[in-house]
């Protein structure tokens, strides 16, 4: 069978992991930004008590396996009494994940923004919260938006590990295929090219995209 | 901590200074960056702050804007303490909202201008206005259009800094200060990161603010001939200490101690 003979087949159960893929990719991510921003302000944290939860998050989520990090949600949480459904537990498993290397970025970025715009700031006297909002934060996003899209780009490759609890992504719906066809090379050969396509022409793009809108915005563009 | 007993609650009376330092210490580990400096700032005085790098100058007005800590004595602005508050009767360190409260008086310009680069100009003097002051954005626009034309930039107010000259980033900050109304202005060597064609443009707002309005003012500089012209007194700083001080004419024209004159000739020199 040629590779487009297989394609012609099997694209519906193709499309449909695709579109779970990118749907854990989606929600991977939103959550991902915000729990990176939330462990990030908390890790630059004077309050002791802040900052060590920021800090053990994100030595575990960092320092420990993302296939193991999902069993556990998926597997072990039960335990404690905490069931995610599957496919929540999917998307939740990789952004907690995303947001331990975030947090990082976050806060480097923070860290970035020139000694001179806190001190603007509070020269006019504006309360730290408003000047972390309006003044620090929408300069850290512009100094940290190219590692960002490095780091999109990890989420979605990230989300193939979801198949292996059974959520029926783009990798499940390979894994199927070729359980009963045993064309190995053609279905694992589209799931690669697609995975290569959302990446090159999804991610990347709106990364790009997000980047010039905020150069805009610093009237830089 | 040190013993502030012996410092008053407040400072009142007709002729009580704007600013005060009362034996004002600072220090970065062994090196000692302001030595128990006593300075009185009237109201309505501008006060021009020369004197070698690392003699304490910049620093003396960073912890009036309290960006710096104090490790002794105590600062007043308009009577009350700022580095300090009344607890009791009795002077304590100042709490974070004391700081806030008391800041409100000061506004401060800076060496490389510090405008927020992601709003435009009339953004960044709208900014404290709205977000500190709480005034209406239709009220906080007229006031920031109002001193942007003091300042001749109102030509440029849809401008983001990026697009503005040094002088003219200088003169957008100068106004950013003064919207928030403040009774004292610092100017931490306004004019040192600029071009010196354009080095005019922003004395010459000074100079303004000087003779219109009667804001105190502290400047520290390096132009000479700018804090002779525009100063009603000159202190000359050296090794965390007022070496020096009094009317331009005669700390400039005839200086009494060899290190004002050592320092004044070699600034001579250097021109």
């Amino acid at each position: 069978m040629t590779f487009f003979e297989f394609v012609g087949q099997f694209w519906p159960r193709l499309l449909s992991g695709t579109g779970i893929t990118v749907a854990q990719f989606v929600l991977a991510a939103a959550l991902g930004v915000v729990i990176s921003l939330a462990a990030g302000l908390m890790k630059l944290s004077e309050n002791r008590i802040v900052n060590g939860v920021a800090v053990t998050y994100i030595e575990i989520f960092r320092g420990t396996s993302l296939l193991v990090q999902l069993y556990w949600i998926f597997f072990v949480l039960p335990l404690f009494g905490i069931t995610l459904e599957k496919f929540t537990a999917g998307f939740v498993a990789i952004a907690l994940n995303t947001g331990a290397y975030g947090a990082e970025l976050v806060r480097g970025g923070i860290l970035a923004v020139p000694k001179g715009q806190w001190e603007a700031a509070l020269a006019i006297n504006m309360s730290p919260a408003k000047r972390m909002w309006r003044i620090i934060l929408p300069q850290a996003l512009i100094n940290m938006l190219p590692p960002w899209g490095n780091l999109m780009i990890e989420v979605l490759k990230g989300t193939a590990l979801v198949s292996l609890i059974s959520v029926t992504d783009l990798m499940f719906q390979a894994k199927q295929i070729n359980g009963t066809t045993f064309l190995s090379a053609q279905v694992f050969g589209a799931a690669l090219i697609i995975y290569y396509i959302l990446a090159r022409f999804l991610v990347t793009p709106f990364m790009r995209w997000l980047e010039r809108f905020m150069a805009r915005k610093l009237g830089r563009a | 901590m040190e013993d502030i007993s012996g410092y008053p609650l407040e400072i009142s009376g007709a002729d009580a200074p704007m600013v005060s330092f009362r034996k004002v210490r600072k220090v970065y580990g062994p090196l000692v960056v302001l030595d128990d400096l006593d300075l009185d700032v009237a109201a309505g005085e501008m006060v021009s702050i020369i004197g070698p790098s690392g003699s304490g100058k910049t620093t003396v007005l960073r912890m009036l804007m309290t960006l710096e800590q104090i490790d002794g004595g105590v600062i007043y602005v308009d009577g009350s303490p700022l580095t300090h508050m009344a607890k009791n009767d009795k002077l304590v360190p100042a709490s974070q909202r004391h700081l806030r409260e008391r800041r409100a008086d000061i506004g401060m310009c800076f060496q490389h201008f510090n405008l927020f680069p992601h709003m435009t100009a009339l953004e960044n003097c709208m900014e404290g206005p709205v977000q500190v002051l709480g005034i209406s954005r239709k009220e906080a626009r007229e006031r920031s259009e109002e001193l942007l034309e003091l300042v001749g930039m109102i030509e440029k107010k849809d401008q983001h800094p990026s697009r503005l000259s040094g002088g003219q980033q200088q003169r957008v900050a100068i106004a950013r200060a003064l919207a928030m109304r403040p009774k004292v202005m610092l100017f931490d060597e306004v004019t040192s990161a600029l071009d010196p064609e354009v080095i005019g443009e922003v004395t010459n707002v000074i100079r303004k603010l000087v003779s219109e309005h009667n804001l105190t003012m502290l400047m520290v500089t390096h132009q000479m001939g700018f804090a002779r012209d525009i100063s009603d007194r000159v202190c000359f700083f050296y090794d965390g200490k007022i070496e020096e001080q009094g009317l331009p004419a005669e700390l400039f024209g005839n200086p009494q101690k060899a290190r004002t004159q050592q320092f004044l000739s070699a600034v001579k020199e250097a021109v």
